[in-house]
C-alpha cells in the first residue's frame, strides 16, 4: 500500500493473548469437573455461565472487541437480543399453548 | 461515465483506514447472520431438551466426553495462535504470521480427523441423525459447526499462500483481521456446543 494509512488501533500484546488462553483452558476444565456435581436444574445454569465467561474472552480479546467503537457494539448486541428473542418467544409459545 | 460524478476507475477506496473500517464492520455483520443461523438449532436444542430431559440425558452417554473436551482445548489453543499470527503481522513480521496461520491450519485439520473419528464411531454403534431428535440435533449442529471449520481451515491456507508471497504487512493486514475474526467465531460456537452436548449431567 502506497498510502501510509496510519491506524489508530489497540495493538493487543502477546502476553494478553496467552493469559486469555490459559483463562480458557481453565475455565474448560471446570466446567468439565462441574458436570461431575450434581446441581439439579442448576447444572445447566453454571455451564451456560462458564460458556458465556469463555466466549466474552474470546470476544472481547482475540476478536478485539474490547477496543471496538460503538457501532461495531451494536452490531453484535443486536443479534444476540433477537437470538434470545427467538429462544424466549418460542419457548413461550411451546409450553403456555392450550390444547382446545 | 463523467456525469455520474464519481471516479469509477479509482483503485483504492475511500480510504484506507475506512477501508480497513467498514472491512470489519461488514464481517461482523456476517458474524450476525452465522449466530442466527446457528440460532435455530440452538432454539430447536432449548425447546426439545426442556420437553424431554431424560432422553437428552440418556442419549448424551453415548458420546464421548474426551474426544469433545480434547477438540474443545484443540480449538482454543488455534484460537491462541490466530490471535498470534495478527499481533505479529501488525508488528510487521511476516513469517512469524506465516507459521501462527500453519499452526492455525493444523489445529484445524486436527479437529476436522478427531471429528471424523467421533462420526466413524457413532455410525459403527448405529446411531444416526434418525436414531432420536437428540442426535438429531447433535449431528446437525456438529455437522454445521464442522462445515464452518472446513470452510475456516480454506480461508485460512488461501491467507496462508497470500502470506508467503509477501502480500500482508503493518500497514496493510485486513484479510488476516477478518479471517481471524471468522474462525473466532467458530470456536466460540464450539464453546457453546461442548457443554450442551456433551456435558449433560
Amino acid at each position: 500500500m502506497e498510502t501510509k494509512a496510519h491506524i489508530e488501533e489497540h495493538h493487543v500484546g502477546y502476553t494478553t493473548y496467552v493469559l486469555v488462553w490459559l483463562a480458557l483452558m481453565v475455565l474448560t476444565g471446570i466446567t468439565v469437573w462441574v458436570s461431575y456435581l450434581h446441581f439439579g436444574v442448576f447444572n445447566i445454569v453454571v455451564a451456560l455461565l462458564i460458556a458465556s465467561i469463555k466466549a466474552s474472552l474470546v470476544a472481547l480479546y482475540f476478536m478485539h472487541l474490547k477496543f471496538e467503537d460503538k457501532t461495531t457494539w451494536i452490531f453484535v448486541l443486536y443479534p444476540i437480543v433477537l437470538l434470545a428473542l427467538l429462544i424466549g418467544l418460542t419457548a413461550v409459545d411451546v409450553f403456555f399453548r392450550t390444547t382446545p | 461515465m463523467e456525469e455520474i460524478g464519481i471516479d469509477v476507475h479509482a483503485h483504492h477506496h475511500v480510504d484506507p483506514v475506512v477501508e480497513y473500517k467498514a472491512s470489519k464492520l461488514g464481517m461482523w455483520l456476517f458474524l450476525a447472520t452465522e449466530l442466527l443461523l446457528f440460532g435455530g438449532l440452538f432454539a430447536a436444542y432449548a425447546i426439545f431438551r426442556a420437553k424431554y430431559p431424560e432422553m437428552f440425558h440418556e442419549e448424551h452417554k453415548e458420546l464421548d466426553r474426551t474426544i469433545g473436551a480434547i477438540n474443545t482445548v484443540v480449538l482454543i489453543c488455534s484460537s491462541l495462535t490466530m490471535a498470534l499470527g495478527v499481533a505479529s503481522i501488525q508488528r510487521g513480521k511476516k513469517k512469524l504470521l506465516s507459521l501462527f496461520l500453519l499452526l492455525t491450519i493444523l489445529f484445524g485439520i486436527v479437529f476436522g480427523i478427531n471429528k471424523y473419528f467421533e462420526y466413524g464411531h457413532k455410525f459403527e454403534h448405529h446411531i444416526y441423525p434418525s436414531t432420536s431428535i437428540f442426535f438429531a440435533l447433535y449431528f446437525m449442529m456438529t455437522g454445521l459447526h464442522m462445515l464452518h471449520v472446513l470452510a475456516g481451515v480454506l480461508v485460512l491456507t488461501a491467507l496462508l499462500i497470500l502470506s508467503l508471497k509477501g502480500k500482508f504487512s503493518e500497514n496493510y493486514y485486513t484479510p488476516i483481521e477478518l479471517g481471524g475474526l471468522y474462525w473466532h467465531l467458530v470456536d466460540l460456537i464450539w464453546i457453546y456446543l461442548f457443554p450442551l452436548l456433551y456435558l449433560i449431567s
